[in-house]
């Protein structure tokens, strides 16, 4: 069975010294081709998806508000419209940008997602994430946060903020089912485009919003756009439990990936449970990794794993993980193109030498290469 | 003496979803596949237009409490779909219709800045204002502002999001490994705004982007959507397509541009308009005639009556007589669209129409519905546009076809040679950028 296997694009990698690399073309970081290269990259080693971040404020080492950092990739896209750009330029990989449910509009996510699903023909997901700084709620100027000394999940601010994140999902998947698959009938002698009783009203009334729907945007072509999400914590493993079709989670060893495997079955059986982890790979792996250290000035640390080694070891670990029930691997390559080649062309070829990695795409939608099924929309049957 | 001819600005609007746009043609294509929005682009590009234009619908159409199915219905984020379309199109400008009631400046200064850089200086935003609580129904802010507080809130987001694009010096993106800047000290500027309608402060994720600014497009028609755009916009998109109402609409916004500063060639007026060419004048003429009566079938006739009338029309014939009942002036049958202001006088006004011409129910929403504003051999229309630039009616026009995706096939393919003969409009794209097509500085 082919492991599941996805990379997150950020700046020039993960690592903060990783533009400074001579194989890195910063120059060129706010740029469209930038960002196929990489996604042209991927889908040659035929990975699943590719996840772009994003966030409504810019990067910053603080926990809250901006840093005054000038030696590190500052500056980002809007994930859902670069992903949109490079759908046309791609055929096969699944296109999963970041998008914020704390301030931005449910609606007008739902259907830019579903639109970068019908541009992209079933490839598209999303990164639901929220926002909890105070330096972003500046940004719109609409709800005062209290200052953020770390995350702390237990906080009621940050349980609002995640309750809401559920209800923005739910809005989503009750937009994308608003329109039944054949809503549009084209009826001549009856002079009727679409059929009303397939278009819904979603009537959701929260907390934080309410909207009443249907969606301007027809069903998408996967029905549903597969829903993500980061977790860390119980908190955010409960809201992906209960919103998401994938979590990536963070455990450090073979031992920790079998307990967070418990824990989050424990609140679903359906949710995919995917690792994240941060990698320098190949023989120089450990001795690029403490160039950049030193380039950066620190050592490098990360919510997820640090892995260095080669394609092989590698290779080695993610098997190991995935008989502790991690299903698949979403890998942060440290430096950008050298570590992502090094899995898109090494890794890739080392798990396919084991039997455990595809050997070309098997379908043509992001849930058909996850071995999601098509959700019928929830309204069907109603009328 | 003669003067040099004034050069004609064309843009392709994508069908919207209201009865102009026919679906029941056999040649109409899907409202919602990316590959008509990649055909339609393609062919304006084909055509050298300024630009791709998209209009907005924040929520669907409703007559009498149900989901309005007479009408193409259904469409794309305007945004995301002009993201994709940039890597389909190199030259062509692709501009969004995005109100600023619904949205939020920060994120969507960042996403025209995001679209700008994408599409490496081709982005464009139609900002308009909604004043309806029924397409607030779909977003937190929901609720209804009144018309002053519109424009008021429009005029502070324009001002706030180019705060926003300018925030990055130009020089302040650097990527110098060797000193290892990624970005040059103090070159990424914090904004703050304490304004009526917005409260914004910090930094802006973004570098400035190739336009620096998207082109602003603005369509509001009253005093203050013109007073707003002799000081904001680069386009307007106008509603005034016929020569002396043109004429006059053209003078009034121009002569408003020194008040603020500005030339007249930095506002470009782009009205909308539709067309029917045949070979000869009388085909093109019998072709306008199908293409009216395939937009005003027969149960939209009684549609546009219901509205008017404010009651349920279905029981009579559409090709039958204006009934004697009077409207019911207390009910509002249509939500999603724009009001008429007094229903009792456009009844009266149709009623007469009718009895004078003999006209049918479908025959009298034909007439009264518009008929299109360029009908003509290629020749004649290639004239007919060509003489509304050079009379200073508009600078060029905005086409809006009735068929998805091939509605503007034969305007490329028969007129624009015309026009170039014509000396009037361009043969190649000289400019990389929207602004560069439009002539803005």
């Amino acid at each position: 069975m082919t492991l599941h296997l996805a990379v997150a694009l950020d700046g020039a990698g993960w690592h903060p010294a990783a533009w400074r690399e001579p194989t890195a073309r910063p120059e060129t970081i706010f740029s469209a081709r930038y960002w196929a290269a990489q996604v042209a990259e991927a889908e040659r080693g035929l990975l699943d998806f590719v996840t772009i971040e994003d966030s409504l404020g810019l990067q910053s080492l603080l926990a809250d508000g901006d840093d005054d950092e000038t030696g590190q990739v500052r500056g980002r896209f809007d994930a859902v419209l670069l992903a949109a750009r490079i759908a046309p330029l791609t055929r096969w990989i699944g296109l999963v940008p970041t998008a914020t449910t704390t301030h931005t509009e449910p609606f007008h996510v739902a259907t830019g997602i579903a639109t970068l699903d019908h541009v992209s023909g079933g490839r598209a997901g999303w990164q639901a994430r929220i926002s909890a700084r105070g330096s972003d709620a500046r940004h719109f100027g609409r709800r005062a946060f209290p200052p953020l000394d770390g995350l702390d999940a237990d906080s009621p601010h940050v349980r609002d903020l995640f309750a809401e994140a559920a209800d923005a999902v739910e809005v989503a998947r009750r937009l994308w089912d608003s329109w039944e698959d054949d809503a549009e009938i084209r009826d001549v002698p009856t002079g009727r485009f679409v059929d009303r009783d397939k278009l819904h009203h979603i009537d959701f009334t929260g907390r934080f919003f309410t909207v009443k729907g249907p969606s301007i945007t027809p069903r998408p072509p996967q029905g549903q756009p597969v829903v993500t999400a980061l977790a860390h914590a119980r908190l955010p493993y409960e809201f992906a439990a209960r919103a998401a079709d994938v979590v990536y989670v963070t455990p450090r060893s073979t031992e920790q990936a079998r307990d967070v495997v418990r824990e989050i079955r424990g609140l679903s059986g359906e949710v995919k449970v995917f690792a994240d982890l941060l990698v320098f790979v190949g023989d120089d792996a450990a001795a690029r990794k403490a160039r950049l250290d030193e380039l950066a000035g620190a050592e490098l640390t990360s919510d997820a794993a640090i892995f260095t080694g080669t394609a092989g070891e590698l290779a080695d670990l993610l098997l190991d993980w995935r008989r502790a029930g991690i299903e698949g691997f979403r890998l942060r390559p440290a430096v950008v193109p050298d570590d992502l080649k090094q899995i898109t062309r090494r890794l890739t070829a080392e798990l396919r030498a084991r039997g455990a990695f595809r050997s070309g795409y098997e379908a043509g939608t992001l849930r058909g290469l996850l071995g999601l099924a098509r959700p019928a929309s929830r309204y069907a049957e109603a009328s | 003496m003669s003067r040099p001819r004034r050069r004609v600005h064309l843009a392709a609007h994508f069908p919207g979803v209201n009865n102009t746009t026919v679906w029941s043609d056999p040649r109409s294509g899907s409202q919602i596949d990316f590959s008509s929005f990649t055909h339609l682009a393609a062919t304006a590009e084909r055509g050298l237009f300024d630009f791709f234009f998209l209009a907005e619908g924040l929520r669907l159409r409703e007559l009498k409490g149900r989901i309005h199915d007479l009408d193409v219905v259904g469409r794309p984020e305007s945004l995301t779909v002009l993201s994709a379309l940039a890597a389909a199109t190199s030259r062509l400008g692709l501009a969004a219709t995005v109100n600023t009631t619904f949205n939020e400046p920060y994120e969507l200064a960042r996403r025209l800045a995001t679209l700008d850089h994408l599409s490496e200086g081709r982005a464009g935003w139609n900002v308009v204002t909604t004043s309806d609580a029924f397409t607030g129904e779909n977003f937190r802010r929901g609720g209804y502002l009144d018309h002053a507080d519109r424009y008021a809130r429009a005029a502070e987001f324009v001002r706030l999001a180019r705060a926003l694009w300018d925030s990055w010096q130009p020089d302040a993106f650097v990527a110098d490994r060797e000193s290892g800047r990624f970005v040059r000290p103090g070159g990424i500027g914090t904004v703050i705004h304490r304004g009526e309608h917005f409260d914004v402060a910090g930094r802006f994720t973004l570098p400035r982007s190739p336009q620096g600014h998207p082109v602003i497009i603005q369509a509001g028609d009253s005093e203050q959507g013109r007073e707003f755009a002799a000081a904001t916009a680069d386009v307007i998109f106008s509603r005034h397509g016929t020569l002396d109402d043109g004429k006059a609409f053209y003078a009034d916004v121009k002569g408003r541009l020194a008040r603020h500063g500005r030339a007249p060639h930095e506002l470009k007026i782009m009205p909308a308009a539709t067309y029917a060419l045949g070979d000869t004048e009388e085909d093109a003429a019998e072709n306008a005639a199908v293409i009216r009566s395939r937009q005003v079938g027969p149960q939209t006739a009684i549609a546009f009556l219901e509205q008017v009338w404010g009651r349920d029309m279905s029981a009579y014939d559409p090709d039958g007589p204006l009934p004697d009942v009077e409207p019911d002036l207390t009910g509002e049958v249509a939500q999603g669209r724009v009001r008429l202001a007094d229903r009792a006088a456009v009844a009266a006004k149709w009623r007469a129409l009718a009895q004078e011409k003999g006209l049918t129910i479908r025959e009298l929403v034909i007439e009264v519905t518009g008929r299109q504003t360029f009908v003509g051999t290629p020749a004649s229309v290639a004239r007919q546009i060509d003489e509304h630039v050079q009379a200073g009616a508009a600078d060029g026009f905005i086409l809006v076809p009735h068929l998805t995706p091939g509605g503007l096939d034969d305007f490329v393919d028969r007129v624009v040679p015309l026009l170039q003969e014509r000396g009037v409009f361009r043969t190649e794209y000289t400019g990389a950028t929207l602004r560069e097509h439009l002539e803005l500085s």
